[in-house]
């Protein structure tokens, strides 16, 4: 029975497989030159192919345009900024080789990124021990910079070198529960996530708020973020009576699960927070996002004196790919890298201190007091490293098209 | 349980799919005693063949009338890999060690996966499918899914279709005494190179019209898709019993029905509110797996074999 125990061996290794889908790729691209005495690498972490991509992409278009606009208009005198742009396709694994790679790039000074909440622990480790910024633009997990005891009041910054230029999800599930429950009068709600750091930590501050205020949960599921088929789940929505559904998670998962929603027979909004945020979401659930809410940190772009720019600059720059939800943010971020370089120059005689990892010591301490008007509107971290600017939208599907309907501060 | 027939559907159609997958599986180890892992990138590699059938078309063409070519398209590509696979990656490993082939299929998948990836246009991302429009179709307690008909309807005709080609044609009993004893059916004149290559093509053909089904089921189609899918696919042929075609099929729809009822009904059960709900789903498939391979090592309708020399 040799041929038998190879195949319940291989048939084991299977099952072990399902929950292992990685699938490693990089694609290396640093351009951004110019001319200048030193040139400093700011490295770029993000998912630039795989399903996230389309968020991937705008945030490293958005960042490399910061450092053009900071080389062209000679920003920093005497500093030349170079992107270095690593793929994670969202693992926490690449992630950390990534951050790796930048931390051993000589010439890096700070790193962007990543995307993916889960993808930043071990990514804010590695910088931490080698006393080296990161900054985030789309990472919403609050314990990333409050510590695991955040629920309780019991806030700890864990790492001096993170920061982070998104709001955070303790206040991006509680606004959409808001208004959907104040606005929209929907008092009954089926919530779904994908048992990832983002996503259950979305749908965790949505459920708790939406209670509180009075609302019922009429049901709860878990989908896996790799999976297309939701046909069992959406049954189960459309048999109960929620009147929407709020999925923590992110679009690639979100779009057919919504799409499916609606074909079970559920004509209800689906709700999600910023990882719905994109034109992909439409692109992938067609007719049947119309109508669906997501929550996205800050400001709407399009409404900003500070963005009118950056929007214009960013389709002279030609890209061909959307700057996407985390464009603004990600530019910000870089920004915020450049004047904390600039603020070191600028105290250091004119020129970056020779040695390295003192250079980006002084970077990490140079970026606690950083204040400028970005993007996204003021940039300046808090005593977390969290943004102060706690702004958040939400927005409808209309015609194909994410619209703003709300905009304002999370007061809980 | 008022939502059991649907959710029995569900779980049916899910499956189905499933067993038109797990077919290439079980047919090409029949045959050569071989898991193909790349099977489920040939899966995969129909999906894109028929969205490039459907780019190709211009502008406008109704999905009912540019199905016949998208489906020759993805049979054309899937049957090309899969024939191709087998003469280039597998043929020369034909008296290695088991385990040679075994590691040459996992290979295959991630560089026709990697490949994908890279050349197809825009693939490093899902590319939306066709679908066709309108509602869903109430019959009696089910609905059903404009995109799932193809699925209803095509399920069934290639199961009988497959069934009478191999019990009724010259090349399908050959197909049965290459896989009873290969030496011998060479000896009786069979070319066993050839009833081979036809395991493989029809296999092929088979993952084709499957990718076809998921595409219009789910409106997307991924360049890691045919990665779950072949998990699943190769987990309903084992619990089907590997080497029968109907119980690839079989396995298919228990391991979908499987699912399915994990996600509605464990959470009601008292004192399982914490294993029910999709997060659990994959696992319930394989304690079903577990169970029946406990119960009936060789599957479900897997014959009792003696190893071959």
């Amino acid at each position: 029975m040799r041929h038998r125990s190879l195949l319940v061996l291989t048939t084991a290794v299977t099952a072990g497989a399902l929950t292992l889908s990685a699938c490693g790729s990089r694609d290396d691209s640093g351009n951004g030159g110019g001319d200048g005495n030193t040139t400093v690498v700011i490295g770029v972490d993000a998912p630039l192919t795989g399903k996230l991509s389309a968020l991937g992409q705008g945030i490293k278009n958005s960042a490399e345009l910061a450092m053009k606009t900071a080389n062209k208009n000679k920003e920093v005198e005497g500093v030349t900024f170079k992107m270095v742009a690593l793929d994670d396709v969202s693992q926490p694994g690449t992630g950390q080789q990534n951050a790796n790679k930048i931390i051993d790039n000589d010439d890096a000074i700070a790193g962007i990124g990543p995307l993916n909440s889960n993808v930043a622990p071990p990514m804010q480790k590695a910088f931490d021990n080698a006393g080296m910024a990161l900054v985030s633009p789309a990472n919403t997990a609050p314990e990333l910079t409050q510590g695991k005891d955040w629920r309780t009041g019991d806030l700890k910054r864990p790492f001096d070198t993170y920061f982070r230029t998104s709001t955070t999800d303790a206040i991006q599930g509680p606004y959409a529960a808001q208004y959907m429950y104040e606005e929209k009068k929907l008092k009954k709600v089926f919530v779904i996530d994908d048992k990832k750091t983002y996503g259950a930590g979305l749908a965790g501050t949505f459920k708790e708020a939406f209670e509180k205020l009075g609302g019922e949960i009429v049901g709860t599921d878990h989908v896996n973020p790799d999976d297309t088929d939701f046909s069992a789940i959406a049954t189960k929505v459309s048999n109960s009576d929620a009147e929407f559904v709020y999925y923590g998670g992110e679009y690639p998962a979100g779009a057919p699960l919504s799409d499916q929603i609606k074909k079970a027979g559920a004509k209800i909004p689906v709700v999600g927070g910023d990882a719905l945020y994109s034109g992909e979401y439409i692109k992938l659930a067609k007719d049947n996002s119309e109508g669906d809410f997501a929550s996205s940190v800050g400001a709407p772009l399009e409404t900003l004196d500070t963005a009118k720019q950056f929007m214009k600059d960013y389709e002279a720059a030609g890209y061909d790919t959307p700057y996407e939800a985390y464009g603004g943010y990600s530019y910000d971020s870089a920004w915020a890298v450049i004047q904390a370089v600039k603020a070191v120059v600028e105290d250091n005689d004119g020129k970056l201190p020779e040695d390295m990892k003192e250079a980006r010591a002084a970077v990490v301490k140079a970026l606690q007091d950083v204040s400028f008007e970005g993007v996204s509107g003021k940039v300046a971290f808090d005593e977390y490293g969290d943004t102060t600017n706690k702004q958040l939208s939400l927005y409808e599907v209309k015609d194909g098209a994410h619209e703003p309907v709300a905009t304002g501060e999370y007061k809980g | 349980m008022h939502d059991l027939p649907q959710q029995l559907a569900n779980g049916l159609i899910l499956g189905a799919m499933y067993g038109l997958i797990a077919i290439g599986y079980t047919m090409v180890y029949g045959i050569v005693q071989l898991i193909n892992f790349a099977h489920g990138e040939i899966f995969m590699i129909g999906g894109f063949g028929a969205l490039t059938a459907w780019l190709l078309l211009p502008d406008g063409t109704s999905l009912l009338l540019a199905l016949p070519l998208m489906l020759l398209m993805a049979m054309a590509s899937s049957v090309l890999v899969g024939v191709g696979a087998e003469r280039f990656a597998y043929r020369p490993l034909r008296g290695a060690p088991r385990l040679a082939p075994l590691i040459t299929a996992i290979g295959l998948s991630i560089a026709l996966q990697q490949a994908i990836w890279a050349f197809y246009p825009d693939a490093t991302k899902a590319r939306p499918f066709p679908r066709f429009s309108g509602g869903s179709i109430d019959v009696g307690p089910f609905s059903v899914q404009r995109g799932e008909i193809f699925l209803i309807i095509a399920a069934p005709v290639c199961m009988v279709a497959l069934g009478l080609f191999v019990s009724k044609t010259r090349t399908g009993r050959a197909m049965q005494a290459t896989s009873q004893d290969p030496d011998t059916a060479k000896l009786m004149g069979i070319n066993t190179d050839r009833i081979i290559v036809t395991a493989f093509a029809i296999g092929a053909a088979f993952a084709a019209i499957a990718s076809i089904a998921h595409g219009l089921k789910y409106g997307q189609v991924d360049f890691k898709m045919g990665f779950i899918a072949g998990l699943k696919a190769f987990t309903a042929a084992v619990l089907g019993g590997i080497g029968n075609i109907y119980g690839a099929m079989i396995g298919g729809l228990v391991l979908g029905l499987t699912e399915a009822m994990a996600i509605a009904y464990i959470e009601n059960v008292p004192g399982m509110e914490l294993f029910g709900g999709g997060a659990w789903k994959d696992v319930w498939a394989f304690v079903v797996l577990i169970l029946v391979l406990l119960l009936r090592p060789q599957g479900l309708l897997g014959e009792r074999v003696t190893d071959r020399a």
